[in-house]
């Protein structure tokens, strides 16, 4: 049992008419609880969405890095970095529990693996896409090797990043829902699982915290567009 | 360095891996000072991967280049490539960089104090066609006319001796390029730098060159003389063939009725004296005359007469 607060159905034991009668969504449950049940469960899943897109991007990129200078190390990093998606969800937090048990870093383990493979390609596209011309021009005028990199590899791999970390959020924060069934108490994915285990499936709360995994995923994306807007002025295309 | 640079090609030989046929056949090449000197060639003729090796982007198997008597290969990679202005056909400016960025790339890599970088994008920018204002645009803002006298405002930008030049105005329409020509040469006069230009256009070779070598395929070297002297006397029949057949009328195009001599008085249509000979000869063939009156503005200078052209030759 999740949060204790009612005794016959989580976290909506004292309220109206409209809560427990179940109706389709109840807005007073949502204003009741928005502050001890889906404002933390929100947060918290910004939480684990970010430290895995963080850590799965700080090993990416020097992977990435390293793939682009030694062409050969390519493939069999791509190769690796797409095993952990092959393993569906569910399985993965299953297999990981044996080994780091119940913990968020059994969670945070499977969501870095699955941003890899979203990252790492895209990082590695990125690097590649400077037009050969652009490089023969570089080089043919002087830049070192690490200056073409810094000035004009790195920047011109900015728009293929942030592709590559609008899909790793968005779909962290979908696969992070996932943990909530069976590894962890946190994030909105809980929320909508504790919902489920109720003797009667309690549809506000499944709604509300599925409301706010979509919104969260949306305005992250958002956010990143914003993000490649500013720092990419010199694209005329808008994505 | 010295405002404009010699170049020499000693005994250079350059075979690609897996190739019978060498790409630059044991070629030998003394570009003085200043020249502006074309390569050209049918496809295979090797233009390109000689220019390429004066900056290194290819290594060459044996030989020496030389450019103001130091061998290249002493040179630290950089400290040569920063020294040589580079322009290539595909221009390749940057594209995350304003215009301005661009220009400034070699001056930052050398480290100008920013001021004298600023000024001196300015001051190439109007050189090269472009406005002040224009800096501050990005490259995919441009035109390909625009954008080749970016890449050309780019490569002077060091004050390099030496300017290697790979077809760079072969991508433009018929218009554009032909006045991006006309202002290279007025700014080869202005800057006077030594300029290795490569193009298989011999047109554009004859139109730009102070001097032409012509490469034939595997990398040898037909002929290098001045236009004048290579459509008077083609080495062989290669060289020949490569230049066309009417080359009486390319070598009278490269003359204006101010250089040759003209017979005294008045006769026939007026013409001014910046029009080349090949112009006033069809325009006497147009006329069904055989006289023209050179004349600058009211001053008239003498008459041409068809009979005269053949004597030019």
């Amino acid at each position: 049992m999740g949060t204790g607060k009612g005794p016959v159905i989580p976290n909506f034991g004292h309220g109206d008419a409209c809560v427990t009668g179940d109706h389709t969504f109840c807005w007073s449950w949502v204003r009741q609880h928005w502050g001890d049940t889906l404002g933390p469960a929100l947060w918290q899943h910004v939480e684990l969405t970010a430290i895995a897109v963080g850590i799965g991007f700080a090993i990416a990129f020097p992977l990435a890095l390293f793939a682009h200078r030694f062409r050969r190390l390519e493939q069999p990093l791509g190769a690796l970095s797409a095993l952990v998606y092959t393993i569906p969800s569910l399985a993965l937090f299953q297999l990981l529990v044996p080994l780091t048990g119940l913990t968020l870093t059994t969670v945070e383990i499977a969501l870095v693996g699955y941003t890899l493979v979203m990252l790492f390609p895209n990082i590695v596209a990125g690097l590649r896409s400077a037009p050969d011309e652009v490089l023969e021009a570089a080089r043919g005028m002087g830049l070192t090797r690490l200056q073409v990199l810094t000035r004009v590899e790195l920047p011109l791999a900015v728009p293929a990043i942030i592709g590559g970390l609008r899909i790793a959020v968005v779909s962290t924060v979908a696969i992070a829902t996932i943990a909530g069934i069976e590894v962890t108490t946190k994030g909105l994915g809980f929320a909508i699982f504790d919902a489920l285990r109720a003797p009667t499936p309690f549809k506000t709360e499944i709604y509300s915290a599925g409301a706010l995994a979509v919104a969260l995923a949306i305005a992250a994306d958002l956010l990143l567009v914003g993000v490649r807007r500013a720092v990419v002025p010199w694209s005329r295309s808008g994505r | 360095m010295s405002q404009a640079a010699e170049i020499v090609f000693d005994h250079v030989t350059k075979r690609y891996a897996g190739r019978d046929a060498a790409a630059v056949d044991d070629l030998s090449l003394e570009i003085p000072a200043g020249t502006f000197c074309v390569l050209v060639g049918p496809s295979g003729g090797g233009k390109t991967t000689a220019l390429k090796l004066v900056n290194r982007l290819i290594p060459f198997d044996s030989g020496e280049i030389r450019i103001d008597g130091q061998d290249i290969r002493r040179l630290p990679l950089t400290e040569l490539r920063r020294g040589i202005g580079y322009v290539i056909q595909q221009i390749g400016l940057f594209p995350h960089m304003t215009v301005g960025e661009n220009v400034a790339t070699v001056p930052r890599l050398l480290r100008w104090p920013k001021a004298r970088t600023r000024e001196r994008t300015v001051e190439l920018l109007e050189l090269v066609g472009l406005e002040a204002a224009d800096a501050g645009r990005y490259p995919a803002q441009l035109s390909g006319g625009q954008r080749q006298r970016v890449g050309l405002a780019r490569a002077l930008a060091g004050d390099p001796p030496l300017l290697l030049m790979d077809e760079p105005f072969g991508a433009l329409d018929p218009i554009t390029r032909h006045r991006l020509q006309t202002e290279l040469r007025r700014l080869h006069r202005e800057v006077g730098k030594t300029v290795i230009f490569v193009t298989h256009d011999i047109d554009e070779a004859i139109q730009m060159g102070d001097r032409i070598a012509i490469l034939r395929e595997g990398g040898v070297l037909a002929q290098y003389d001045t236009p004048d002297a290579i459509l008077a006397r083609p080495a062989d029949d290669f060289v020949a063939a490569f230049i066309g057949g009417d080359r009486a009328l390319r070598r009278l195009a490269l003359k204006t009725l101010a250089e040759v001599p003209l017979a005294p008085g008045e006769a026939g249509e007026r013409v001014a004296p910046e029009t080349t000979v090949r112009n006033a000869v069809s325009l006497l063939l147009e006329l069904k005359t055989d006289s023209l009156t050179v004349a600058d503005g009211d001053r008239v200078l003498g008459t041409f007469r068809l009979r005269d052209a053949s004597a030019l030759l």
